[in-house]
């Protein structure tokens, strides 16, 4: 058929589908051969054009998580949508996905032009013509040579490299390398683009600066970003939505100032900046009590539950002594350029504040913390963990009471001799007496028993709740007002007087330091 | 003051001097470079100069270019330099087709970890070269390939003693290759095929230039292997060489034939190091 009269009607990537939600990773698991489970459940998506980081510490899956959205690993469990279809088995060339490596992966056998063109030279498009008859004919095309040197001449402009067509990628710099990258990707016009710790092996300045041309890019061209960092500060700055992840499990996913304020766990507080971390405890209705002190608060959580409460520096005001809700002593400051960062002792705990004023080190101050400032978080409490120290007769003592254990668990392979000294693996002789250890006992690992002279530790039941099949109770002692949180299917009355019974093998023992040989 | 008490005067920190010049146990960087110095002219140097003294005299003494003459009008050995090339050309190609799959695999599978299947390939070089053309002539003749034609021999014979000189540097380019560059072109589109051709092969070129220069070479000379599969029809330019210099005892024809190798192999070093980068460190044995 001749080619004379027609028309071309459209030529062009497919018509973007409607719809806000544009990937959604559902179940998703990515377990390696080795038994390592990088990512687990992860369950979220994301809208079109948003600006999404994931932020989280070295190793906590990030990478895995990006790559099985860029197609190069496969969930081994759940699936990935893109635009509502499942892509999990699509390979990576053909998906409308296109990754900034963390080491850049640019071609060294060719230039920045070619290093630019290679996704265009492979691009397939669908074009549609009419002819004079008014058929439609569809045929696959490819992009002219004019087209992509139009294309690369425009993605060059936009990262500022302008001229650079012929150099070869090694002679670039760090930098220059990291905009050939960005336009290597961006060039082909992905639907989303993935990148890895990008600006990671750039210096500072050069770094501030990245991110915000990155933004301005992102916000010029309207493609979504998935964007991955160890840098909450960079998170802060630059995205829509965070999620935070730690050992491959979603710690909350939010805007920034949601996560900045309010953090879901400790874990999300601690990464996201500075803050004062302590465990509480609830006293009362929108009663906390911490570093030694009962403070009111605004969130409602039942009684005698374990808390994590979240201050942060800035909110803590500093007062002189007696004038504020607690007292305690500077053994720090250090100048911030605008503030002051001063570290005061409250018993056994450290506050850090934030304030213009200085205090010195050695003076005796106050401070006190407005309720809606104090965030309290559930905690998930899985054990008991308590300081304790090795006796003489190789029993361990913690939560005010004494208690037969298994020293042995402190070296790999070592054993007791006659004389209750302890010999290693090595063969080597050691005197535990005295030594400081963190204790760890489980909730299912505590009975209790009305003979209280059985028991290693005495106190009475402070608390009891009903978690559907079993009772979580609390046993404080009076001495510390130490707590023993144990699961047990016997029913137990508030304000029962009990021992504390623990079998030596359920107490976990590890040294708090080497021990001098 | 107290007996045995000592009062500090002063305390600075050790000021160190540069020494004049490096030295080990006493000699200078100049005077270790001479047992070397001497060694590449004794062994190196002086006998080339001595191949094209007598490439370019007769037996006389006088200077002539008559051994030149006499090697380009000679059809016999003129046929014997085109044999010898490409013998060694088809020699190249099958072991450059058949060990970069080897070493593609090699490079890329679990199995290999650790190098364990590796050695397994190119272990055969370890054992006596003689020895081990011997024994392939001993199989190739119990299965019968060693009558149907001493060329195919020849040729069985070189590509299975020069195969792991071939694997080798090509197996230490894909491995080295960095893998997320596989990666980032699949991104940008391209097919595993694609992937191959455009990035994969493009990069390993550096090992393949090291490759045939590492059989190439060797195979032109190497006349114990066409002597013992060739069943004494097949001469390349090697065992003309030899025979120049111990049958026929004519030096200056010998000499000359040497140095017309040597250009070949000048040559054929500048074709393929046309394709060879600075990146080429390490692939060589
Ligand atoms: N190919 C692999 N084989 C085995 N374990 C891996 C592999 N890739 C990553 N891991 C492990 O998976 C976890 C997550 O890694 P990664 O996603 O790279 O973390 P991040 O990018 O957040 O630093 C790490 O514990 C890492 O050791
Ligand atoms: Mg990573």
């Amino acid at each position: 058929m001749a080619n004379k009269g027609k028309v071309k009607v459209n030529k062009g990537v497919n018509p973007q589908p409607q719809g806000k939600k544009i990937i959604e990773l559902i179940g998703v698991k990515r377990q390696f051969d080795d038994g390592v489970v990088a990512v687990d459940n992860l369950n979220l998506y994301f809208n079109r054009g948003e600006f999404v980081t994931f932020l989280g510490p070295s190793g906590c899956g990030k990478t895995t998580t990006l790559r099985m959205i860029a197609g190069f690993d496969k969930p081994t469990e759940g699936k990935i949508l893109l635009n509502g279809q499942d892509i999990s088995n699509l390979p990576p060339n053909k998906r409308p996905v296109n990754t900034v490596f963390q080491r850049y992966a640019l071609f060294p056998h060719l230039n920045v032009y070619d290093n630019i063109a290679f996704g265009l030279k492979l691009k397939k498009l669908k074009a549609v013509y009419e002819n004079d008859k008014g058929e439609r004919i569809e045929r696959i095309e490819k992009l002219s040579k004019k087209e992509i040197a139009e294309k690369v001449a425009k993605v060059l402009k936009m990262v500022d490299l302008e001229g650079f067509e012929k150099r070869s990628v090694s002679t670039l710099s760090g930098g220059q390398q990291q905009r050939v990258a960005i336009a290597r990707a961006l060039v082909n016009e992905p639907e989303i683009l993935l990148l890895d710790e990008p600006l990671g092996a750039l210096d500072l300045k050069m770094r501030k600066d990245m991110q915000l041309e990155l933004k301005e890019m992102h916000k010029k061209l309207g493609i979504t970003f998935i964007y991955v960092t160890h840098d909450q500060e960079e998170a802060l700055t630059m995205s829509d939505t965070i999620v935070v992840m730690n050992d491959g499990v979603i710690q909350q996913i939010g805007t920034p100032t949601d996560i900045y304020n309010e953090p879901k766990n400790a874990f999300v507080a601690n990464f996201i900046g500075d803050s004062n971390i302590f465990s509480g405890t609830m006293v009362g209705d929108k009663k906390v009590k911490f570093i030694g002190k009962t403070f009111d608060c605004v969130d409602d959580f039942a009684k005698n539950e374990k808390v994590d409460v979240v201050v942060r520096p800035e909110d803590v005001t500093l007062l002189d002594e007696d004038q504020g809700q607690v007292n305690g002593t500077i053994v720090s400051s250090i100048f911030k350029g605008v503030h002051y960062e001063m570290v005061m002792m409250v018993g056994k705990s450290e506050v850090v504040i934030q304030s213009t004023t200085e205090r010195k080190v050695g003076e005796k101050v106050s401070v006190s913390i407005k309720p809606s400032d104090i965030h309290i978080m559930a905690k998930e409490f899985s054990s008991n963990r308590y300081d304790g120290y090795i006796t003489k007769k190789n029993t361990v003592c913690f939560g005010d009471g004494e208690f037969e254990c298994d020293v042995t668990m402190l070296y790999e392979n070592s054993f007791l001799d006659e004389e209750g000294y302890l010999i290693t693996q090595e063969g080597e002789k050691i005197d535990l007496t005295d030594v400081d250890v963190n204790v760890e006992v489980g909730l299912k690992n505590i009975e209790i028993t009305d003979n209280q002279e059985d028991g290693g530790a005495v106190g009475n039941i402070v608390s009891i709740i009903y978690k559907g099949d079993h009772y979580q109770l609390i046993v404080r002692t009076d001495e510390n007002e130490e707590d023993f949180v144990l699961d047990t299917e016997d029913t137990w009355n508030e304000n029962d007087r009990v021992g504390v019974i623990i079998k030596p093998q359920d107490i976990r023992l590890t040294l708090k330091q080497e021990v001098k040989r | 003051m107290a007996n045995g008490d000592i009062k500090r005067i002063s305390r600075e920190p050790i000021k160190y001097e540069a020494p004049a010049k490096r030295t080990l146990l006493g000699f200078s960087r100049k005077q270790l470079c001479i047992p070397y110095g001497v060694f590449l002219a004794c062994f190196v140097v002086l006998p080339l100069l001595l191949i094209v003294f007598y490439s370019f005299t007769d037996s006389t003494g006088h200077i002539s270019i008559n051994n030149f003459v006499k090697f380009f009008s000679s059809a016999t050995t003129l046929t014997t330099v085109i044999i010898s090339i490409l013998l060694a050309l088809a020699t190249t190609v099958i072991c450059l087709l058949l060990a970069y799959p080897v070493a593609y695999i090699l490079a890329r599978s679990n199995l290999n970890k650790g190098g364990t299947l590796l050695l397994l390939f190119i272990m055969p070089m370890w054992i006596n070269f003689v020895l081990r053309a011997m024994a392939m002539k001993d199989l190739l003749t119990m299965i019968g390939v060693f009558e149907i034609n001493p060329y195919l021999s020849v040729i069985i014979g070189m590509v299975y003693d020069y195969l792991p000189f071939m694997i080798m540097p090509l197996y230490t380019v894909l491995v080295k290759m960095d893998k997320s560059l596989i990666e980032a072109s699949q991104d940008l589109g391209a097919s595993p095929v694609r992937t191959f051709f455009k990035v994969t092969l493009p990069l390993s070129m550096p090992g393949i230039a090291s490759g045939i220069t590492m059989v190439f070479m060797p195979t032109m000379t190497c006349y114990v292997i066409s002597d013992t599969f060739g069943n004494g029809l097949i001469t390349i330019i090697g065992k003309l060489i030899d025979e120049q210099f111990t049958t026929f005892q004519n030096w200056n024809l010998g000499s000359a034939m040497a140095l017309v190798l040597l250009v070949i192999m000048l040559i054929s070093m500048w074709v393929t190091g046309g394709f060879k980068s600075e990146d080429t460190r390490g692939t060589n044995l």
